[in-house]
């Protein structure tokens, strides 16, 4: 099973938290709401591992507590 | 699906008594149907056809409006076929395969069923409800062994061991009849559900759709049209299909607080489709409104009283999986339920029915449950991840498998106790526990035929040719692929990966329930013993 890979992988953090915020500058509660569920399912179907994606759900909904 | 108004009639059937209504104690017939739907009606020609006399019941005495059960998939037409009326609802239906999604006022994509060449049957046809359930009488009264009896109601039923009884209501007042089987195709507010205290377990959904059946001259194409949140239907889904004789079939999303008799008043309904059909002349021909409810009978197999249909299970709408799925109730339900009565297979066989079709109820469940719950979206995370999949499906292939507008039905597969498993292995688009595919093929005289109608309704041997002639077992038919039947486009040989020696054991139900590289009379012997429930008959 392939584990969900929570460890930091992007060489410059800051610049990738910063083009999704970017993103989402203009945009008001619901169009930013629309904008991550579109963005959620991309990505979903980019790492296209059901156990991943499980895990990652779960560990969102864990986060937010 | 939950219909409150009363149908007029579209074709008409007289009550006439019987003398089974004079007889001092009640008569006892071998097997009694009740609902002359497309269940029942379909069981009866089944058993009928392999000499099972079978009496049908019915409430009404006419055949009601309204287009109600509208799609029939390829492995329906095939069923259908076996009952001498596939070439009827074939030939007067809309064959279709291309289906639209639109998201408020743009396509959003188009899905193409690739019915793949080289079957008899398209992948679906729309067709009135009506029109099918006359062609199935009409093809009752060809037979000698199915009747059916209008205007009797079944008021009360008990069994013991060997034997159900009923009480009908007549015009002509009460009767009693005696069954050593009775099915249960009255529908899905089946009286008999009730009157035997059966649970029907599931799920309603708090959204409700309005059909409306209008005639109406459009060049639109037979195209299956879905629309999520178009502008002429306050964001709301809409479905649109073609129907024979400029007959289409609209369903409208109206929601949960929608009041069905206002919903259904005409101009309530004109003032809807106008809208869509921007100022195109039509007449109303049918309205109704429904809830989606997908629940189950615990079980279809209750002794001696045998659930099929609606009366068994109930599905949503968008799929095609109620008049579909019912259908293939009573052809997995018939054969067994002959060999039974003929003495030819124990009584357990009637087992494998429960099983097969409660998992083919659950699958159907499955799909018309996700469906739905795309169409009605239960929170507001919900609808924006649907909208997203919708918005994303324009651009990308992967969204529009996310997409759900209704899966359609295909026929069911059986993980199966009668199924012997694979020794060898074996290629081709045919599985264990699916239907056998069908396949252009000509018959010993040179004329084409399809291979689905060259098999016997009983157990089929399938032999590939290769100079030997194998020393079947007594019952079962031997075709021999090469000699009997010829593979005219050499479809067979791909679709069964078949080699010379290669056999395929099929059920009365046309299903593939064992194959060998080579003809072992032994092993050939044990399949059918273990597919006739374990009895070796």
């Amino acid at each position: 099973m392939a584990d969900l890979d929570t460890s930091s992988r992007f060489d410059n953090p800051d610049a990738a938290f910063q083009l999704v915020v970017d993103a989402h500058r203009t945009l008001d509660a619901e169009e930013s709401a629309r904008f991550n569920a579109r963005l959620v399912l991309l990505l979903a179907n980019h790492i296209g591992d059901m156990d991943v994606l499980k895990q990652a759900v779960e560990a969102a909904a864990r986060s937010g507590r | 699906m939950g219909e409150p108004q009363q149908r007029h009639a579209k074709f008409s059937f007289g009550y006439s008594r019987h003398p089974d209504q004079d007889a001092a104690s009640p008569v006892r017939h071998p097997v009694i149907i009740v609902g002359a739907g497309p269940v029942g009606l379909a069981a009866g020609i089944d058993l009928g056809q392999r000499g099972i006399p079978v009496v049908i019941l019915d409430d009404a005495d006419r055949i009601g409006e309204g287009s109600r059960g509208l799609c029939y998939s390829k492995r329906c037409l095939e069923v259908l076929d076996t009952l001498g009326a596939g070439d009827a609802v074939a030939g007067k239906g809309v064959d279709w395969k291309v289906g639209k999604v639109y998201f408020h006022d743009h396509e959003v994509y188009e899905f193409d069923l690739l019915p793949e060449p080289g079957h008899k049957m398209p992948a679906f046809v729309n067709l009135q409800q009506y029109y099918l359930e006359k062609y199935l009488v009409e093809r009752i009264e060809q037979l000698d062994t199915v009747t059916v009896r209008w205007r009797n109601k079944v008021s009360a039923i008990s069994q013991d061991a060997e034997t159900v009884t009923i009480d009908i209501e007549t015009p002509d007042g009460p009767y009693k009849l005696q069954a050593d089987w009775l099915i249960a195709a009255d529908g899905a507010n089946s009286t008999l559900r009730k009157l035997m205290d059966i649970e029907f377990v599931g799920e309603t959904f708090r959204d409700q759709f309005l059909i409306a059946d209008i005639k109406m001259e459009a060049d639109f194409p037979a195209v299956r049209r879905f629309w999520f949140e178009p502008p002429f239907h306050d964001g709301q889904s809409t479905l649109l299909h073609k129907q024979p004789d400029n007959v289409w079939r609209v369903d409208f999303q109206i929601g949960w607080d929608a009041d069905p008799k206002e919903e259904t008043k005409p101009e309530k309904v004109r003032a809807r489709l106008d809208k869509m059909m921007e100022g195109r002349p039509y007449e109303l021909e049918w309205l109704s409104v429904y809830t989606f409810q997908c629940r189950r009978n615990e079980r279809f197999l209750y002794d001696r009283v045998i659930f099929a249909g609606d009366a068994a299970h109930q599905v949503s709408p968008f799929g095609a999986r109620g008049a579909n799925s019912g259908i293939e109730d009573s052809h997995n339900l018939a054969w067994k339920l002959a060999l039974v009565i003929k003495g030819e297979a124990p009584a357990s066989l009637l087992e494998s029915y429960d099983a097969e079709r409660i998992q083919a109820a659950d699958v159907n469940i499955g799909h018309s449950t996700r469906s739905t719950d795309f169409l009605v979206p239960k929170s507001p995370g919900d609808k924006r991840l649907r909208d997203a999949a919708l918005d994303l499906a324009v651009e990308f292939p992967f969204a529009r498998r996310m997409v759900n507008s209704g899966r359609l039905h295909t026929a069911a597969h059986y993980d199966s106790a009668l199924t012997t498993p694979d020794a060898d292995p074996f290629g081709g688009t045919a599985r264990l526990g699916d239907p056998a595919p069908d396949a252009p093929m000509t018959d010993a005289a040179g004329n084409p035929v399809w291979l689905l109608n060259a098999l016997s309704r009983d157990f089929t041997l399938l032999h590939v040719a290769n100079g030997a002639a194998p020393n079947v077992p007594e019952g079962l038919q031997l075709l021999t692929v090469g000699e009997d039947l010829k593979d005219r486009e050499g479809l067979f040989a791909e679709r069964y990966d078949a080699t010379p020696g290669a056999c395929y054991l099929m059920r009365p139900d046309q299903y593939l329930t064992a194959r060998f590289r080579h003809f072992d009379r032994d092993r050939v012997e044990a399949a059918l013993a273990r597919a006739r429930g374990g009895l070796n008959g």
